[in-house]
């Protein structure tokens, strides 16, 4: 890795904090990224000759300040800029600044940054267009490709939802308890949309970036916030699907399921911190949804081979899971769950209760095709089966159950990897 | 004389690293590390996890307080490390509680779960030292 390689991986890392703080001293995010890019170009040429500094953020934060109190009076045109020394001469300064630096402040200015893009009025996909352009700093053209459309497209969707929570929406006073929860909740809820972005997709290029984007912020937001139990499980969530992304696919790019895939591909780094995350988690006792969610995925993580997966564990925790936030898609899983630890008949019943509002679901009739092929009801299968193809939202999962179709092999109930939602 | 070397950089601009990238620091450390083996000088080599992984145990008098996140404050300096394999994270800390009995004043132990560990390799000198 070079130097300048390394001084953008640096400069990258310190902008969520950088850009957070000086969008609290201008008021306004296009003058904060504006002075952001400055203060990253000034660093590109001084942090080569000077060594970098040892705080980068509060560097790029008060560089980029003056940066762009020079631009205001350059558009103001009523004052002289200052001399260039005021401007270079950083040494003491730092020192300074950093002692002016106020954890709880930095904390808030990230989550502000965050949560502004969290904005109701956006649609999701606008909404994680916008952090990844802001908070993580990725060009349009990046963002471009990870949801496949043109680079002008989404230069006007980001344009347009820059707009939409331009003047006025931001609230910069520090939140309370109460507010600083519900942005916390907001931004967790749009990571993990960030994520699903990228996961349902991974196989194809610059989408799984979409992933290693999401638990970048997350593990951010759980340095800022390090007691947080469902922090902690997002991000453990996150890295133990992620763990899995190299034996997803084939290499066609079709779907390999969870059963099938080769478990010496997962990521046991990954694994290992998803394991400590939920560890850390579980002492404060209350599991919430994305703790129970990332508790199912370490039963999977931790099984050495499909057959050893604690099903009856997983049945459980999709209960818990069921009681926080009630969904048949939920209920569904843990029917998959319950196939394996009980058998066809109990999965199959409590599947049937999900008709009406899983009538229009894929996997509800792919695994009602399944189960009923597994009791012995091959006619029923067969119909099931016919509308899950019908439903079929990728080419792969209309295949996935035409082969069973054709086979008619139906020994176990097919799955689609356990998801949960 | 043993010393440990201990590494401080930045675990967000680290942890930014694509896997290639690190793969490749990895390697390039590797290399560095069998010139050291070859010549007796390598012990113990551990890569930690992130902090958002810590745990830390605060004593202060007889009380004994867990939180979550990593060792924050500067006010004490690094003394001494224990390495533990431990069942679960509850194994650890109760560990952790023997040790911080038995260790007097007060101070702060980070638990900290380790992301790479390779121990000692044949021919270390230090074991003789010991």
């Amino acid at each position: 890795m070079t130097d300048i390689a390394w001084i953008e991986k640096a400069i990258r890392s310190a902008r969520p904090q950088a850009i957070g703080a000086l969008m609290r001293y201008f008021r306004d995010l296009d003058s904060a990224e504006e002075a952001f890019q400055e203060a990253s170009l000034r660093a590109l040429t001084n942090w080569p000759k000077n060594g970098p500094p040892r705080d980068t953020a509060a560097w790029l934060i008060f560089v980029g300040r003056n940066a762009g109190i020079d631009a205001v009076r350059k558009r103001a045109r009523t004052t002289a800029l200052p001399p260039e020394e005021v401007i270079s001469d950083l040494e003491d300064a730092e020192g300074a600044i950093a002692e002016r630096i106020d954890g709880s402040q930095y904390r808030d200015d990230i989550l502000r940054l965050l949560f502004i893009c969290c904005h109701p009025d956006l649609p999701a996909t606008q909404q994680i267009a916008l952090a990844l352009r802001i908070v993580s700093g990725l060009s349009v053209r990046e963002i471009a490709r990870a949801f496949l459309v043109s680079e002008a497209a989404m230069e006007q969707r980001i344009t347009r939802a820059k707009a939409r929570i331009g003047a006025g929406s931001a609230d910069f006073e520090p939140p309370d308890a109460i507010a600083r929860a519900e942005r916390l909740a907001a931004v967790a809820a749009m990571l993990y949309l960030l994520f699903n972005e990228g996961y349902s997709a991974a196989s194809t290029p610059g989408k799984a970036r979409l992933c290693d984007e999401a638990i970048r912020l997350a593990r951010l937001l759980l340095k800022l916030f390090p007691a947080e139990p469902e922090i902690m499980g997002l991000t453990a969530l996150m890295v133990l699907q992620h763990a899995r992304i190299g034996a997803r696919f084939d290499a066609d790019g079709a779907i390999v399921l969870l059963e099938a895939q080769d478990r010496r591909l997962w990521d046991k780094d990954m694994i290992g911190e998803g394991l400590a995350l939920i560890d850390k988690a579980m002492r404060h006792r209350r599991p919430g949804p994305y703790l129970l969610k990332a508790a199912i995925a370490a039963l999977h993580a931790r099984a050495q081979r499909a057959e050893d997966t604690d099903w009856a564990e997983i049945a459980l925790l999709y209960q818990g899971l069921e009681r926080l936030e009630p969904s048949p898609v939920v209920t569904l899983n843990r029917a998959v769950a319950i196939a394996k630890c009980e058998g066809p008949a109990a999965a199959l019943a409590l599947v049937e209760t999900l008709g009406d509002r899983l009538d229009t679901y894929f996997h509800y009739h792919g695994l009602r095709g399944g189960l009923l092929a597994e009791l012995g009801r091959p006619e029923e299968a067969r119909t099931a089966f016919d509308r899950a193809i019908a439903l079929a939202g990728t080419p792969a999962e209309a295949a996935h159950i035409r082969l069973h179709l054709d086979r008619l092999n139906l020994a176990r109930p097919q799955l689609e990897e356990t998801r949960n939602d | 004389m043993l010393y440990a070397i201990l590494c401080y950089n930045s675990e967000d601009a680290v942890g930014s690293w694509s896997k290639a990238e690190d793969d490749r620091v990895m390697a390039q450390l590797g290399a560095v590390e069998d010139g050291l083996a070859q010549k007796g000088k390598l012990g113990p080599v551990a890569r930690l996890m992130n902090t958002t992984a810590a745990t830390t145990l605060r004593k202060s008098g007889n009380e004994q307080i867990v939180l979550d996140g990593p060792f924050a404050e500067t006010k004490e300096q690094f003394l001494g490390f224990f390495v533990l394999d431990c069942e679960s994270l509850e194994d650890a800390i109760a560990a952790t509680r023997e040790l911080a009995i038995a260790n007097p004043g007060g101070g702060a132990y980070e638990i900290r779960p380790l992301r790479i560990f390779k121990p000692a390799p044949e021919g270390f000198r230090g074991k003789a030292l010991g």
